[in-house]
């Protein structure tokens, strides 16, 4: 098994090529806490592709959703650089560059899920008509067409967490960065919104950042899988992963998947071993 | 035949026999005298001796309710200085049947919402009225002067004696002074809050000195704002201003912090600028402490409004008013005055909780 510390030199550089959404080099992050520092991430080295689908996998605290908030700007890095489309954090935050997905629906009580997902078009000025039209094609998206007019909490959380979801896609951003979005859903959900969001992914050409715990999810779903450890919070190793594009369910049964499966499995647990020596 | 065995049905039954046997101590020339015990005694057996259903506790009820009315009236028939013991045996006999007849029909459960409605409806207002009642009786019964309690008949007749006086008084004390001051009040805290909110230091500097001046006693300030605004209602509107203002404060600056950190961060992610996070995600989370302040400034209000009028006013107003006829000794005009500020009262907080439940619909304690 080897081990990949670094990507190689021609892609770490920054902005090496324009197609380098992402670009993030020796960034390290130090909660400040009252039991002292906490080393959320430590030196990191991540270079993205436009079009990449990269997921984050790792045991819980290992700093998948501290980096995730430092791409989008809702953390501040403590050393190191970090370029999104060219440009820092928050420049491209506020040219709406991505779409956030919580790892919890975070809905308004007070707005119906059609009024939810016209929130951030109200935010960005968008006009009546067409934020119509895009809260029905965007429900339609996540098989929520006729819940337009109910409100959050008369859904249950799998229906909650996809209206989220339409949310973010709403604004069309060319990055959606989604925090284990399907951690609360059962199994069989999951499995059709990992479809979705494959087909989605498959048709628009976004890039996608996902956390998430789940080995098969990582693998059915990635272009690229960044396995990362925690105590301090680093990558660990970064593994390719591409199964062609018309990808269905079905591919979780080949060696193919299994070997890549057994890779990343390898490699969290190597990973995990760090902590005892 | 079923026998209730409700121990309220049993009491009253027990002491409606003795309404027949003992004298009441009434005139026994007049109808009344007879007709009373007899009632009393019929609706005490349907409450013991029918199964508790929709008829039979409408029957209790309407008849129970015109011995009371007989038992009124009787008062001003009677021989004795004072009522007999037959006459306190029908009271309390009445009383546990109207007990009976309302803790059961609370118990009801009825199938259509509209009839369930009336019942909601029902129930304070019997029990309201049983407080009359019972108030009416007891203080005519054992002829407590008047100038200690009037009976509310007394009151009722004041009421209506003096409408004129007391609908100027209630524009002068209410409509002007406790309405502007509320309005002021509210407006300008829940203005100030958002400032606070906004400059930090303000937060650490202002607040704790916002909390002193909501301790300062009204009786302390009042006196201070008929010196600086003179003795017209704009020295009680004042007042309230000073009452009214720091519960909205400080509660419009707990409500501005209540959002969610997630949600907040979703709405930087949208760039979203100052005034639209404020508008579209902070002040919806905030309405509940905002109605919370609005409803305990609404009673603050009216406190305040009457009470600064003791300490000089115009000869017009609900505190002028009270201050004014305490003095005369005209305790049931002081009663009419204080009905008409409860009235009030509770009117308004009972407008500003429907416009709650409007407003926070989508809060876990209204939810449908
Ligand atoms: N705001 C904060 N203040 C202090 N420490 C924090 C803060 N946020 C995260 N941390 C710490 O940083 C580390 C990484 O947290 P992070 O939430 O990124 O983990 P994670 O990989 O997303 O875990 P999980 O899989 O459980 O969601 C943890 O040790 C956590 O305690
Ligand atoms: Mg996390």
């Amino acid at each position: 098994m080897t081990v990949v510390a670094l990507r190689p030199k021609a892609q770490s550089m920054p902005n090496a090529t324009p197609t380098n959404v992402i670009d993030v080099k020796d960034l390290s992050l130090v909660f400040q806490t009252n039991d002292g520092p906490v080393n959320a991430l430590s030196n990191i080295n991540l270079a993205v592709n436009s079009g990449e689908f990269v997921s984050f996998i790792g045991p819980s605290g290992c700093g998948k959703t501290t980096l995730l908030r430092v791409i989008a700007d809702l953390e501040q890095p403590t050393s190191g650089t970090i370029s999104v489309n060219g440009l820092t954090p928050s420049e491209a935050r506020q040219k709406r560059a991505y779409g956030y997905v919580f790892q919890a629906a975070a809905l308004y009580p007070w707005r119906t899920i059609g009024g939810n997902i016209s929130l951030p078009l109200e935010v960005m000025g968008m006009p009546k008509a067409e934020r119509a039209s895009r809260i029905t094609k965007n429900l339609e998206l996540v098989n929520l067409s006729g819940f337009e007019k109910k409100f959050p909490w008369q859904l249950s959380g799998g229906m909650q967490q996809r209206a989220s979801i339409a949310r973010a896609l709403s604004f069309d951003p060319e990055m959606l960065l989604m925090d284990e979005p399907f951690g609360a859903l059962d199994e069989i959900v999951r499995d059709h919104l990992n479809e979705q969001l494959l087909k989605l992914w498959a048709k628009t050409q976004k890039t996608v950042i996902f956390v998430t715990h789940s080995i098969p999810e990582a693998v059915f779903l990635s272009t690229k899988i960044v396995v990362m450890s925690p105590r301090p919070g680093r990558i660990h190793e970064i593994i390719d992963c591409n199964l062609g594009a018309e990808r269905t369910l079905d591919i979780r049964e080949t060696p193919e998947f299994l070997e890549i499966a057994h890779r990343v499995r390898e490699g969290l647990r190597h990973g995990h071993s760090y902590d005892g020596e | 035949m079923t026998i209730s065995r409700s121990p309220l049905a049993i009491a009253a039954f027990l002491l409606a026999v003795p309404g027949l046997l003992i004298s009441s101590g009434g005139d026994v020339q007049a109808t009344l005298a007879y007709s009373t015990p007899v009632i009393l005694f019929v609706a005490a057996a349907v409450a013991l001796f029918t199964s508790v259903s929709i008829p039979s506790l409408i029957v209790v009820l309407i008849l129970v309710h015109v011995v009371a009315f007989c038992l009124i009236d009787l008062l001003g028939s009677m021989l004795t200085a004072r009522p007999d013991i037959g006459y306190w045996c029908m009271v309390a006999s009445s009383w546990l049947l109207a007990w009976f007849s309302v803790q059961n029909l609370a118990g009801l459960k009825l199938a259509s919402a509209q009839a369930q409605r009336l019942v909601n409806f029902a129930l304070p207002v019997l029990f309201g009225a049983w407080l009359l009642i019972l108030w009416e009786i007891l203080v005519r019964g054992f002829g407590v002067p008047s100038i200690l309690l009037p009976p509310p008949s007394m009151i009722a007749g004041r009421i209506a004696n003096s409408v004129p006086t007391l609908w100027v008084d209630f524009q002068q004390t209410y409509l002007k002074a406790a309405i502007a001051g509320y309005a002021i009040g509210c407006g300008s805290g829940f203005l100030a809050a958002i400032i606070v909110d906004r400059v930090p230091f303000l937060r650490r500097g202002l607040l704790p000195i916002g909390n002193l001046v909501a301790a300062l006693p009204v009786v302390g300030i009042a006196p201070i704002m008929v010196m600086w605004f003179g003795s017209y209602w704009e020295s009680k509107a004042a007042v309230v201003v000073i009452m009214t203002f720091f519960p909205m404060l400080v509660n419009t600056v707990a409500g501005l912090a209540a959002s969610g950190a997630m949600e907040r961060d979703l709405m930087q992610t949208y760039g979203s600028s100052y005034g639209q996070t404020l508008l579209k995600l902070r002040l919806p989370a905030a309405m509940p402490f905002i109605f919370n302040a609005l409803k305990i400034n609404s009673t603050l209000a009216l406190i305040g409004a009457i009470v600064a009028e003791f300490f000089g006013s115009p000869i017009v107003g609900m505190g002028f008013r009270i201050s004014a006829e305490v003095g005369r000794m005209n305790v049931d005009m002081v009663w009419a005055e204080i009905f008409v500020a409860a009235l009030a009262g509770s009117l308004s907080y009972g407008l500003i909780t429907l416009i709650e439940r409007a407003v926070t619909f989508w809060h876990p304690s209204y939810r449908t």
